[in-house]
């Protein structure tokens, strides 16, 4: 198992999902002997999991069951412990694409935060690229790189314990894509182009506040960034439902047979499947700017 | 600069590549061909000058339709004190304050002014542009410029470029695919290097590219499709390097149930190129597929057999019939070949297919979702992510229910995506005033082992809920 590539069977030392169900999963770290608690009772992983298959079906002391699943950088986004907040699968969907990862590509990011987005971009990078990612809180720069080194992707990845604003990436000239998500990404721009490769790439900040972003792309712009673009997204969820109406009874048209008569009331509906948006749903999560380096 | 040439090769144009012309928002895929006439945005100009030039490089369309590299731009002056105005309230719009007329503009054009020395033109000949806000001015000088520029910037090929071009030239072809819903695709269904991935998609090799694209050469892809032959005109655009078309598969879905049957035969046998056997459940390989578009013009062996008829001992036309023979003999082998190729391809196909132990399913179609879903999720391994694209959403509702009934996914999520582009200028900043409408419908989900019992739904919610306060449910954004 890694976060980079797949694999059919559960060994020790995996990361594996345990589904609950709808919205709630959990990540475990396999061990000969050790147990996990669930809600429907208590996974024991050498019985349960190692040598299974990823995708099982396992039944729980209580006698209820759950999946394994293997772990993918969504999966992982959903159940990661935050230490910060985080970047979701729509808003790292759309910067993938934007930035035009692919495997080989280099990336320099900042900052890693609680590794949502540098999951992603390990995936999409691996097995011949690389990411340089700066956090300059020293607990969190330790806490990513030891998830690095257990969800087997280390080797794809430098995290450096710096202020980007203040000394850059680490590194200059290699990058193909630069990814901001810091307080003041206007102050990262010159080390964003000094890491790029002289032959151009592409960059994104993320700003949840529009004033961020308009010194962002006025940064952009005097550091000759063209293809300035700012856009947000978001998902929307429908709620897929079979739901009853009832139908109106206006009565007969047929005149009673006799005043005494009453009319039968219709109990009659109708039986539609159709969604429902859900009550509420995220209306903000960030501004997403990118820009091209121009090949100089 | 000292260049290091060698550095620079693969980020320089060759002939022959597959390339994305840019004007402003408008993209098209070419292939650069020196000698030949492009057309772009209502423009003529050979290709040829931007060879050797590094990607990325803005070119003006000289006269004669060469292409010559821009200088540099320099940062307007916008330092002078320009005269403005303060509003608007003066300003009558009569359609009279520009003096040069349509056919003033020809001449200029005509005489081999540039873009920018148009737009200065323009200014100079505007009685109220001196009236204008400051704002109002730049707003003035962005329009016409965009009207009047004659430059081209030539890009390599990448997703995001092509998919944002299918989506504003052609829609319709991609089945109104936006390239945000796109995005989506290719991150929830975990596309990366190494995997093996089915695609079925008619967008004209978009979506099939997009995948080829994320997995870099590594792993396998099989494009499953209908009809007689699979569409990859867009894959090309992509300009992949040809190693990458090793890893492509293509496996015709008329031979699914066959392959899922276990009946599938692709074994070599005694050619029989005119055979055209197709049993119900036993699918011979010889069988010739009338929808086949790449057909050599017409039925050679017919129009041979016609002449055979007349027998003559004249020398000339023993001699041509010696040739129409040769002809026949070496068309026939051509389609041995050919047959023997076909049967290859599918036999390395199935061979992919058999073990159902794909990593991944991406479809994005015209066809209705729900059989093709249920027909190729059996390929999936278990504890892998499938992507269902469809324009409409009532028949992913169909898909979701189909699902939930015969077990063997969790995290069904059918979602849209909504994207919104804004303009940001100093005390300008706002969301751009037209925003798409729709950018079609997503059904996501994971495969699990399949029970042999029914399996129980593990979301209760397939009934409304009875009318009472909705509890608040924990978003997973946000």
């Amino acid at each position: 198992m890694s976060f980079v590539e797949y694999s059919e069977f559960i060994q020790e030392g995996d990361v594996a999902i345990i589904f609950l169900g709808h919205d709630s999963m959990m990540p475990v770290k396999v061990q000969q002997g050790a147990q996990t608690q669930t809600r429907y009772g208590v996974v024991r992983h050498s019985k349960d999991l190692i040598g299974q298959r990823f995708g099982t079906k396992v039944t729980c002391s209580k006698g209820g069951w759950v999946y394994v699943l293997h772990p993918t950088p969504e999966l992982w986004t959903l159940i990661l412990p935050h230490r910060t907040q985080i970047l979701y699968t729509t808003d790292i969907a759309n910067i993938t694409m934007m930035l035009e990862l692919k495997p080989g590509s280099v990336v320099c990011e900042s900052g890693t935060g609680s590794g949502s987005l540098s999951h992603a971009i390990l995936r999409t990078i691996a097995p011949t690229g690389h990411l340089h990612t700066v956090e300059f809180h020293q607990q969190r720069a330790e806490k990513a790189a030891e998830e690095f080194r257990e969800h087997r992707v280390d080797h794809l990845v430098t995290v450096r314990n710096q202020d980007v604003c203040k000394e850059g990436f680490g590194v200059t000239g290699v990058a193909d894509a630069v990814f901001l998500d810091i307080p003041s990404p206007w102050e990262a721009i010159r080390h964003a182009k000094n890491g790029m490769k002289r032959q151009g790439g592409r960059v994104c900040s993320f700003s949840p506040c529009i004033e961020q972003v308009q010194k962002t792309c006025e940064a952009l712009a005097d550091e000759g960034f063209e293809e300035i673009s700012t856009l947000e997204v978001l998902l929307r969820v429908h709620d897929v439902r079979s739901i009853t109406l009832p139908l109106p009874d206006f009565g007969s048209d047929r005149p009673l047979e006799t005043p005494t008569d009453t009319p039968v009331p219709s109990n009659a509906s109708v039986l539609c499947k159709t969604t429902t948006p859900p009550r509420d749903m995220a209306g903000h999560t960030g501004y997403l700017t990118f820009a091209t380096k121009p090949s100089v | 600069m000292a260049d290091n040439g060698d550095d620079d090769s693969q980020h320089r144009v060759n002939e022959g590549d597959y390339v994305v012309l840019k004007r402003g928002d408008i993209y098209k895929a070419v292939q650069i061909q020196k000698k030949k006439k492009t057309v772009f945005e209502k423009q003529w100009f050979f290709l040829d000058n931007a060879v050797g030039e590094l990607y990325g490089t803005t070119f003006e369309v000289v006269t004669d339709g060469k292409l010559q590299p821009r200088k540099p731009k320099h940062i307007e002056s916008s330092a002078d004190a320009k005269e403005a105005g303060t509003d608007n309230r003066n300003i009558q719009d009569d359609g009279k304050s520009q003096k040069l007329t349509r056919d003033d503009i020809e001449t200029l054009k005509e005489q081999g002014l540039n873009g920018q020395e148009i737009v200065q033109q323009l200014i100079e000949n505007s009685t109220t542009f001196r009236d204008k806000t400051e704002f109002a001015q730049e707003k003035y000088i962005k329009k016409k410029k965009k009207k009047y520029e004659n430059s081209v910037m030539v890009l390599r090929p990448s997703c995001r470029i092509l998919a944002m071009m299918y989506h504003g030239r052609e829609p319709g072809k991609i089945c109104h695919l936006r390239y945000d819903t796109l995005a989506q695709m290719l991150t929830l269904g975990n596309i990366h290097a190494g995997s093996k991935v089915l695609v079925f998609e008619t967008c004209a090799g978009l979506v099939l590219g997009a995948v080829i694209e994320r997995m870099g050469g590594y792993g396998s892809v099989v494009q499953m499709y209908p009809g007689g032959g699979p569409v990859r005109a867009g894959v090309e655009s992509f300009g992949f390097p040809s190693h990458f078309h090793d890893t492509l598969h293509e496996f015709p879905i008329c031979h699914v149930n066959a392959l899922l049957a276990g009946t599938l035969d692709t074994e070599a046998k005694d050619i029989d190129t005119n055979a055209g056997q197709a049993n119900g459940d036993k699918s011979n390989l010889t069988q010739t597929d009338p929808e086949k578009a790449e057909g050599k013009g017409g039925s050679p062996d017919t129009e041979d057999q016609s002449m055979e008829t007349s027998t003559s001992t004249d020398p000339a036309e023993d001699k041509e019939r010696e040739e129409r023979e040769k002809r026949r003999e070496i068309r026939a082998q051509e389609k041995i070949v050919k047959t023997e190729e076909k049967r290859k391809k599918l036999s390395a196909a199935a061979g992919v297919l058999k073990g159902r132990n794909a990593d991944g399913l991406v479809i994005a179609s015209r066809f209705h979702p729900c059989p093709v879903l249920l027909g190729l999720i059996k390929f999936l391994a278990p504890s892998r992510p499938f992507v269902v694209y469809s324009q409409y959403k009532e028949p992913l509702i169909e898909c979701y229910s189909k699902l939930r009934e015969q077990g063997g996914a969790v995290s069904l999520r059918l979602t849209d995506s909504w994207i919104r582009h804004y303009q940001v200028l100093p005390n300008r900043t706002h969301p751009m005033l037209l925003m798409s409408g729709g950018g079609g419908y997503i059904l996501s989900g994971t495969t699990v082992a399949t029970d042999t019992t029914k399996a129980k739904t593990c979301s209760t919610t397939a009934e409304e809920p009875a009318a009472k306060r909705l509890k608040l449910t924990e978003t997973t954004e946000g």
